[in-house]
């Protein structure tokens, strides 16, 4: 069973390194490039939200400070554009965390609905931020040095680094899974107030999950501005970032593992090649109205969990029937 | 003997109702000692204070000489008082031994907790132990939610007994449970008193409660009203009184019991 699963994983990894190598359209290079910055969110929003139930609809913040911090390195630190900006990457992750330590502080000593309000409260403050500051460059935003790498290939560094954050990402939320940390956010999620009476330091152990989650989360913003080479305030501090990502974990399956990077995959991708092949961006919006419809009347735990339960049904089917087989065989009176 | 558990003078009010006013109560190193009264008396209301889920306004509470009134419920649990819900509360969306696993890292620093794995082999070792003991091992692999009302209390009791607690608050463990169940949650208390454990048990199933207990507070109107042996508050009038309601006498008996 482990070693059929390992299989798949091996298949999909095999699947997304080869992919820019066999379609070199950079329009679609440019689709997976988007859709790995997707993937990686929204598996480090169920890292956290996920796992332990506390719904954060203020990720744009992280994403937005991991952005901004690689823009403004990248303007001050007078790097040749290049290859080298990359090393930074995780410094936005870094930047990202910091400023998820006082709003984890603030914001989590509150549940369920007031958490959310909270959490989408302080999206729009940063993004006022963002543009009022000067050194944000206000609404007029921040343009990156530009990076000469020809057309045709300038999509596929940004996608094998964005690569290796999904595959950082998802090791790190497996392990999360595993450890004791992890079972203590599901216990939070189950009950909050029964954990605490059963030891678990609720405080801390929420405030590292939600700065983990926000950590990898600054690291695909600062990918992300690298990448568009031109930030502003709306595009990076965007409150229907913090939605889809949402969205992209209950379509997938809140709280596990593939759910995520499966719902990320299905609806960046298909939103990305619906607005290039119609150029028409809002038309998603049509068909993903009736996804979500779809998703929330007939797997309402999302599409793995609808999955898993379908196999394990059937070989509970499977099971019963060699079940009764033996026992006609074995001369039960009929 | 000493009292291992105490709570002394302790009074809490929400908003106008004094749902604790100057309560005391104690329990003896190694009794089962059983908290009555009736709706409404303060009993949950005095096991959030011992445990640490409300603060109290005034008073103290100490266990093994240490005073541990303002301690948050965690800092209580990992000093070894466990206990459980009167409406039972268990962790719905993992396994039963996952629930088991959740209470089992009481010593540990939460930062010890990000870096190993879910459970060590011994741990596995004990949980199981304990389920069987309570006599749900075979469910181990279920997914919590799955479980009757019964099997929750079970479930409950077993996660409490794996953090290997001195003292343990029940919580009503034979409300809502058949008839078998109640004689079988009696003899698994009684099994573990004799092993040393302390009890302090809240229940209104009178006949639980007398036949168990060693000791009786009984509690009314936020106050500790009596305690003694379980014959001597069966046999106290003013704990009938408390139970079918004195009406005017109540000024008397608040008279009564602080003279």
């Amino acid at each position: 069973m482990l070693a059929k699963r390992n299989v798949w994983w091996a298949l999909a990894l095999a699947v997304f390194v080869l992919f820019p190598l066999v379609v070199t359209n950079p329009l679609y290079t440019n689709i997976g490039v988007l859709t790995l910055i997707y993937m990686a969110c929204a598996t480090s929003w169920n890292m956290f939200s996920g796992y332990s139930g506390y719904i954060a609809l203020g990720s744009g913040v992280f994403f937005g400070v991991g952005a901004y911090t690689m823009g403004l390195m990248s303007v001050h630190l007078n790097m040749a554009a290049g290859a080298a900006m990359f090393w930074l990457v995780p410094v936005g992750g870094i930047a990202a965390m910091l400023v998820a330590l006082p709003i984890g502080w603030a914001a989590l000593r509150v549940r369920r609905h007031t958490f959310v309000v909270i959490t989408i409260a302080t999206l729009f403050i940063f993004q006022n931020f963002a543009y009022n500051f000067a050194f944000t460059g206000g609404s007029a935003g921040l343009a990156l040095p530009f990076i000469q790498w020809n057309e045709s290939y300038y999509n596929v560094p940004f996608y094998y680094v964005a690569l290796a954050v999904v595959i950082f990402i998802t090791i790190v939320s497996a392990a999360v899974r595993r450890s004791r940390f992890g079972l203590q956010l599901l216990a939070i999620r189950d009950d909050e107030d029964r954990a605490l009476g059963l030891g678990v330091k609720v405080g801390a152990v929420k405030l590292s999950g939600f700065t983990m989650s926000a950590f990898t989360i600054g690291m695909a913003g600062a990918i992300f501005a690298m990448f568009l080479g031109q930030i502003y305030p709306s595009t990076v501090f965007n409150p229907l970032f913090d939605i889809s990502v949402a969205l992209m974990a209950f379509l997938g399956g809140l709280g596990t593992l593939t759910g995520p990077l499966l719902g990320a995959l299905i609806l960046e991708s298909s939103q990305q090649y619906l607005t290039v092949s119609f150029s028409n961006g809002s038309l998603y919006l049509i068909l993903f109205g009736a996804l979500f419809l779809i998703v929330i009347m007939f797997m309402p735990q999302g599409i793995v969990v609808f999955l898993r339960d379908r196999i394990s049904k059937k070989a509970a089917r499977d099971q019963s029937a060699v079940d009764s087989n033996e026992l006609a065989s074995s001369g039960a009176p009929t | 003997m000493s009292a291992l558990l105490s709570a002394t003078g302790v009074s809490r009010a929400f908003g106008g109702v004094k749902a604790l006013q100057d309560c005391s109560l104690e329990v003896q190193q190694g009794s089962i000692t059983g908290l009555i009264g009736p709706n409404g008396s303060g009993k949950t209301t005095l096991f959030n204070v011992i445990t640490g889920y409300v603060k109290p306004d005034a008073g103290t509470v100490t266990f093994d000489g240490e005073d541990i009134t303002n301690a948050r419920p965690d800092a209580v649990f990992a000093r070894g008082i466990g206990r459980t819900f009167q409406l039972t509360r268990i962790f719905g969306r993992i396994s039963v031994l996952e629930n088991m696993l959740v209470a089992t890292q009481h010593q540990e620093g939460w930062l010890r907790g990000l870096t190993r794995s879910k459970s060590s082999k011994e741990e596995v070792g004990a949980a199981m132990e304990w389920l069987d003991f309570v006599g749900i091992a075979k469910l181990a692999d279920l997914q919590a939610g799955a479980l009757s009302y019964g099997q929750r209390k079970l479930l409950e009791l077993a996660y409490v007994l794996v953090a290997d607690p001195d003292v343990i608050l029940l919580d009503e463990p034979a409300g809502g449970v058949n008839l078998t169940l109640i004689n079988e949650i009696a003899g698994k208390i009684r099994t573990l008193n004799d092993a040393g454990k302390t009890f302090l048990i809240v229940e209104h199933n009178m006949e639980f409660v007398m036949n168990l207990c060693d000791h009786v507070t009984v509690m009314h109107q936020g106050r500790d009203l009596v305690s003694g042996l379980p014959a001597e508050v069966r046999a106290n009038p003013l704990v009938l009184d408390a139970y079918l309601g004195g009406g005017e006498e109540d000024e008397d008996l608040e008279e009564l019991t602080r003279g």
